[in-house]
């Protein structure tokens, strides 16, 4: 068994779960789940609430200055491997998505995030945000696999 | 109106920057939430699926716990119909999967490592939000 193969005995589903604990934390602590306070920071010509740049900017330091350390590793530790995106080309997928996104986060001031973490607290209004979110993502898994397969019958 | 917060904002910020990278540092992953959930509505096998499952559920028991201790974390000061909260949550979800990412992924991880493809998706989705709320708030009237 070689080295890149051990396993930890740190269970990956654990580490996911108290991520996932203390990232609701985060974002309930920083106001993210507060759907019109996501709406006063995005509100540039109105009653401005620049409050969420700080989430974003503390996130991005403490991130920025541990990530590098991080994947000097060989390996994580409850993983064999680090999964980092290799992509960087800028496509149209990529603006439009964000666009339609955007949209959607001005609308209804719900990131998936946030969405997410409202489920139960944020009452009915979150819960069919969310239910709309995965619908959403339903469907871009449907017109993706359309996609291909118009492309493979072209191919062939 | 909202009251300006930043002590709680940065101290929120840097403890989900904390989740993010101790995330790659235990399972080498970038933490984007559209990703991870949009990974389970592919349905996976086992072996990706748990692990997602488990990061939502902590997503929603953390929003309980919070919940518990400051339920004014989640007032809805804003009015959304139905039909506006289904047409915002068909939004971001068709786009953060299309554009391969959200607030969390490109917004925190991405930015971080200098993506360029992260730049430009946050510097879109902020752009799509702002003009989208000037409608809502300066022309529309602020409720929907």
């Amino acid at each position: 068994m070689s080295k890149s193969d051990k396993k930890s005995f740190v269970r990956p589903e654990v580490v996911a779960f108290l991520a996932g604990l203390v990232f609701a934390l985060g974002l309930g602590l920083a106001g993210m789940t507060r759907p019109g306070k996501v709406i006063a920071f995005l509100d540039f010509f109105g009653d401005w609430d620049p409050s969420l740049a700080f989430v974003m900017g503390g996130g991005v330091v403490v991130y920025t200055l541990l990530f590098r350390r991080v994947v000097k590793r060989e390996q994580p530790v409850a993983d064999v491997r680090f999964r980092l995106p290799t992509r960087s080309e800028i496509d149209w997928k990529l603006v439009t998505g964000a666009a339609l996104f955007g949209v959607g986060w001005g609308l209804g001031g719900f990131c998936p995030g946030p969405a997410l973490t409202s489920l139960i607290p944020g009452g009915t209004d979150a819960m069919i945000f969310v239910a709309s979110m995965l619908t959403g993502m339903g469907l871009f898994r449907l017109w993706d696999w359309r996609k291909q397969q118009k492309q493979e019958v072209c191919a062939g | 109106m909202e009251t300006f917060t930043p002590i709680a904002s940065l101290t929120g910020g840097i403890i989900i920057g904390l989740a993010s990278v101790a995330f790659m540092l235990f399972n080498g992953r970038i933490l984007g939430i559209s990703g991870i959930v949009g990974g389970l509505v592919d349905l996976p096998e086992a072996q990706e699926r748990n692990w997602r499952l488990l990061f939502v559920l902590g997503l929603v028991l953390g929003g309980i716990a919070f919940w518990s201790v400051q339920p004014s974390a989640f007032e809805m000061t804003v009015q959304r119909s139905p039909v506006a909260l289904i047409a915002a949550g068909l939004l971001v979800g068709f786009g953060t999967r299309l554009g391969s990412g959200c607030t969390s992924g490109h917004g925190i991880c991405g930015l971080s490592r200098f993506s360029k493809r992260s730049l430009v998706s946050v510097l879109t989705f902020m752009a799509a939000g702002a003009i989208t709320v000037f409608i809502v708030n300066h022309v529309l009237g602020g409720s929907l």
